[in-house]
């Protein structure tokens, strides 16, 4: 539901590196998210095509990398991924869990074109 | 033309996130705790913030910080009816609060002479747990009549709170709420958190969150 606001951050950051490396255009931007981050990706792209026109990133394509979330148990210290829904800890049924991946939310890289020879 | 590919491993709401420490700073330098309620719609957010001016006034000076979807000013007016100051902050639509508008909203109050701000967060269960604010705490109220197996279908709210204030226990004889479930739901999820059960209907329960608070504001 917040994905507006989340994809003007993305448009901010990808534009500020971009300009910073010296790009003419940005191609494509790597999205690093945790499953347990609520963000629909298809919402994410229909805004970005909308928010990214005019701009150096116009047209840049998005990849999204989803990372598993996995719990350990404090309890029995079992590793264990999250299904989708919330579970106790399979060995024990401790409820005493720890994310270890899944929170995940970051802008990762960007790929952009430059005017050859223009860094020399 | 060259393809490139750059580095940039940023944190996609780290702007937000930058905002709110600033906000922090200001509400430390002040010697104001800042509070961030959520809640979904009727939950009873305004009732809580409510009662505890109520139970508060004499000893603390509140304000509160109210968003809203819509441009109404219904919240802030019972607040400013009940003899402190409130601001209302309309997000244009926008499901949540931000660091942004809490920046503005701690513009249009006298912070310094404040000892408690409680920011009302726009009534929502999943994008206000995204977006720091730059308060000191968060607490969330969740109610009788929503069911117990919120927990389990917001798990981000409630993995992000200090606080978790179960509203409209009055009702638990009318309604089907089993709380060992509830209960469980929410220990999973954040081990050890401060649950105070209440109802602003009849006041059972204020005590304990209210100690809560008043030991949380002597030591800022």
């Amino acid at each position: 539901m917040h994905e507006l606001a989340v994809t003007e951050s993305i448009l901010q950051i990808a534009s500020e590196h971009a300009s910073k490396a010296g790009a003419k255009k940005v191609t494509d931007v790597y999205l690093v998210l945790g499953r347990l981050s609520s963000i629909v990706d298809d919402s994410v792209q229909f805004y970005w095509d909308a928010l990214s026109e005019g701009t150096i990133c116009q047209g840049a394509q998005l990849h999204f990398e989803r990372i598993p979330a996995k719990m350990a148990c404090l309890d029995c210290g079992t590793s264990f991924e999250l299904p989708g829904e919330l579970i106790l800890c399979p060995k024990c049924q401790g409820g005493h869990v720890k994310v270890i991946t899944g929170d995940e939310f970051r802008v990762d890289s960007i790929e952009i074109l430059q005017e050859s020879g223009e860094n020399l | 033309m060259n393809t490139l590919r750059v580095p940039v491993v940023e944190k996609i709401l780290n702007a937000n996130d930058q905002l709110a420490e600033q906000n922090r700073r200001r509400l430390d330098q002040a010697g104001t705790f800042g509070i961030n309620l959520m809640a979904s719609p009727g939950a009873g957010k305004t009732s809580v913030i409510l009662q505890t001016i109520r139970r508060l006034a004499g000893s603390t000076r509140i304000g509160v910080i109210e968003g809203d979807t819509a441009p109404v000013t219904i919240d802030a007016d019972r607040v400013i009816s009940a003899g402190m100051p409130a601001v209302q902050i309309n997000t244009g639509g926008d499901c949540h609060l931000d660091a942004v508008m809490i920046a503005n909203g701690l513009n249009q109050i006298a912070v310094d002479q404040l000892d408690l701000i409680i920011v009302e967060n726009v009534g929502n269960l999943i994008c206000p747990a995204a977006f720091q604010l730059g308060t000191h705490t968060n607490v969330l109220i969740a109610s009788i009549p929503e069911g117990d197996d919120k927990p389990y279908k917001y798990p981000n709210i409630y993995r992000g709170i200090d606080v978790l204030i179960l509203n409209k226990i009055d009702l638990l004889p009318y309604v089907r709420f089993d709380m060992d479930y509830f209960r469980k739901g929410v220990e999973i999820l954040n081990p050890g958190v401060k649950v105070f059960p209440v109802s602003c209907a009849s006041g059972e329960g204020f005590d304990p969150w209210l100690d809560w608070l008043r030991a949380k504001l002597s030591k800022e």
